[in-house]
């Protein structure tokens, strides 16, 4: 399916960062990053393994602590945030996790459950099962409502991880390399997922990857990773329109037309 | 000759050193943990679904082998404290010998050395893998709480269940007792227990409930804290499982030692 391209609202970022630093011992990984997610759009963080990618959306939700940088997610400026805000503030934020993070030893209807039943108080049974086939039918997965995570394909395991955060409906979502380890035709049913939520949950979205076909499928905005800072930003084919042989090889390896 | 001598010893004076500060830093983390379980257990909502279920598996893990091993103790026991006796023609006295072994001591160290390895390993291995695949991250981005899910209930059900077990234990090892006494001496059942209960006092069965519920707590404790914390992917995870036996059996033995002096001073 191909992307549709999104107008995102550039006068509301959603997710604002200044000057993003973090190391890990004395290796520093993100060395002054500057970046805005806009309401409505899908914003591709491109880059190889081991730049930072993954670390970037860890801060955002809080599960990494920044060095030194200004960080605002939905209005809060996560410096400042109390223990209780910001776990307010993760039920409005999705976390895909690249390999799924499922919960091995609850079903996928419990997996589903976990966090509706623990974030809305009061919710009958009736709404948490409304609220359960209505995610997996968006993820065109209801057949597996009883299942354990082991019995699942990882396309599959994919989606439920990412029906487990539509579930709260969030704001903004979160994805970990939403393709990696899945084969061809599987990657582009998860790139066309990703677009349906965005437009059906109207979400602004991270996407961490260095897939370019999920990148170019998906992405409304690529920023393009590379020595700790972003070096590239726009749309794909600005971003990949240089001589620069740093950005070249990247899309020389990748088979995409 | 001096300068590599003196090189080696800086050398070791520095791991010396480093090792010293991983200790002081492990022990005030570990003390970082154990405020937390306190701050968070006992304060809503509380996953008391969660406790019961947690109960049940620590309970279900050790059964079988608790039972096994709590009626081998009770007979091996009677059996080996026999001889001695039977020098002095004391034979009589073994019940008596036999249940303030078992209820001061045995029970609830053999039950506490047994969860050890069954259910502490369990949960070091169970966090870890959590840990690693990152379940653990999942609870908490998504706006739930995992040290109150997972920790929480973990520690509260073994030390809930180890004093429902080790009594069972006592119980069991009594009985094995009883079966090798009525076999070689003849006693009588109701003999038997009368003999049983005259020397335990209630310091005895409230010192053993105190210990069973310090191992139940510091089983569930090392368990948590070593999966929680673990890192390094499957390395990771079996270091997990095998520091929560290790640690947990040598802190049990520390606090027998402990508990039984204090007990000792009330008798």
């Amino acid at each position: 399916m191909k992307k549709t391209q999104t107008q995102a609202d550039h006068s509301n970022p959603v997710i604002s960062i200044r000057g993003l630093k973090k190391a890990f011992q004395d290796y520093a990984v993100l060395r002054g990053i500057d970046l805005d997610l806009y309401q409505g759009e899908n914003l591709v963080v491109l880059g190889r393994s081991g730049t930072g990618k993954s670390v970037l959306i860890k801060i955002i939700s809080g599960l990494l602590k920044p060095d030194a940088g200004e960080i605002t997610v939905l209005g809060h400026n996560m410096e400042q945030i109390t223990e209780k805000e910001l776990q307010e503030l993760r039920v409005r934020i999705g976390f895909s996790f690249q390999n799924s993070a499922l919960y091995d030893s609850m079903t996928v209807r419990k997996n589903l459950e976990f966090p509706l039943v623990r974030n809305r108080k009061g919710i009958t049974r009736a709404e948490i099962n409304t609220a359960v086939e209505t995610v997996l039918d968006a993820v065109g997965l209801s057949q597996t409502i009883n299942q354990m995570p082991s019995e699942l394909s990882g396309g599959q395991r994919k989606r439920i991880g990412i029906a487990r955060t539509l579930i709260l409906n969030p704001e903004v979502m979160l994805y970990d390399e939403p393709t990696a380890g899945l084969d061809p035709i599987t990657c582009i049913e998860i790139n066309d997922l990703i677009n349906e939520v965005q437009q059906r949950y109207n979400t602004s979205s991270i996407i961490i990857t260095h897939d370019l076909t999920c990148a170019k499928q998906t992405g409304d905005r690529i920023a393009m990773l590379l020595d700790g800072q972003f070096q590239r930003t726009g749309t794909f084919d600005e971003v990949f329109d240089t001589d620069d042989s740093r950005v070249k090889p990247f899309y020389d390896y990748n088979f995409i037309h | 000759m001096d300068t590599a001598e003196s090189a080696t010893t800086v050398k070791k004076n520095s791991k010396f050193k480093q090792s010293l500060i991983n200790f002081f830093t492990d022990l005030y983390k570990i003390n970082q943990f154990i405020l937390r379980f306190f701050r968070e257990a006992f304060v809503p909502p509380f996953e008391l679904k969660e406790i019961v279920r947690q109960c049940f598996e620590v309970g279900v893990r050790s059964f079988t082998l608790i039972s096994v091993t709590g009626f081998i103790v009770g007979v091996i026991f009677t059996k080996q404290s026999r001889p001695s006796l039977s020098e002095f023609g004391a034979q009589s006295w073994l019940p008596s010998l036999v249940s303030i072994a078992i209820m001061r001591a045995l029970a609830p160290l053999v039950t506490a050395l047994i969860a050890s390895g069954k259910v502490g390993s369990s949960i070091g291995a169970e966090l870890g893998s959590m840990r690693v695949t990152e379940q653990i991250d999942a609870m908490e981005v998504s706006g739930t709480k995992p040290f109150k899910f997972l920790v929480c209930t973990r520690v509260l059900a073994t030390t809930l269940t180890i004093p429902i077990l080790s009594t069972y234990t006592g119980l069991i090892a009594i009985l094995g007792g009883y079966l090798n006494v009525s076999q070689n001496e003849g006693t009588s059942w109701s003999a038997f227990i009368q003999q049983v209960f005259e020397p335990l006092t209630f310091v005895d069965f409230v010192a053993s409930l105190i210990k069973s519920i310090v191992f139940g707590f510091t089983i569930g404790i090392v368990g948590c804290y070593q999966g929680y914390n673990s890192t390094k992917g499957t390395e990771g995870v079996g270091k997990a499982a095998n520091g929560a036996v290790v640690t947990a059996m040598f802190l049990v033995f520390i606090e027998e030692i402990i508990i039984v002096q204090i007990t000792s001073w009330f008798r």
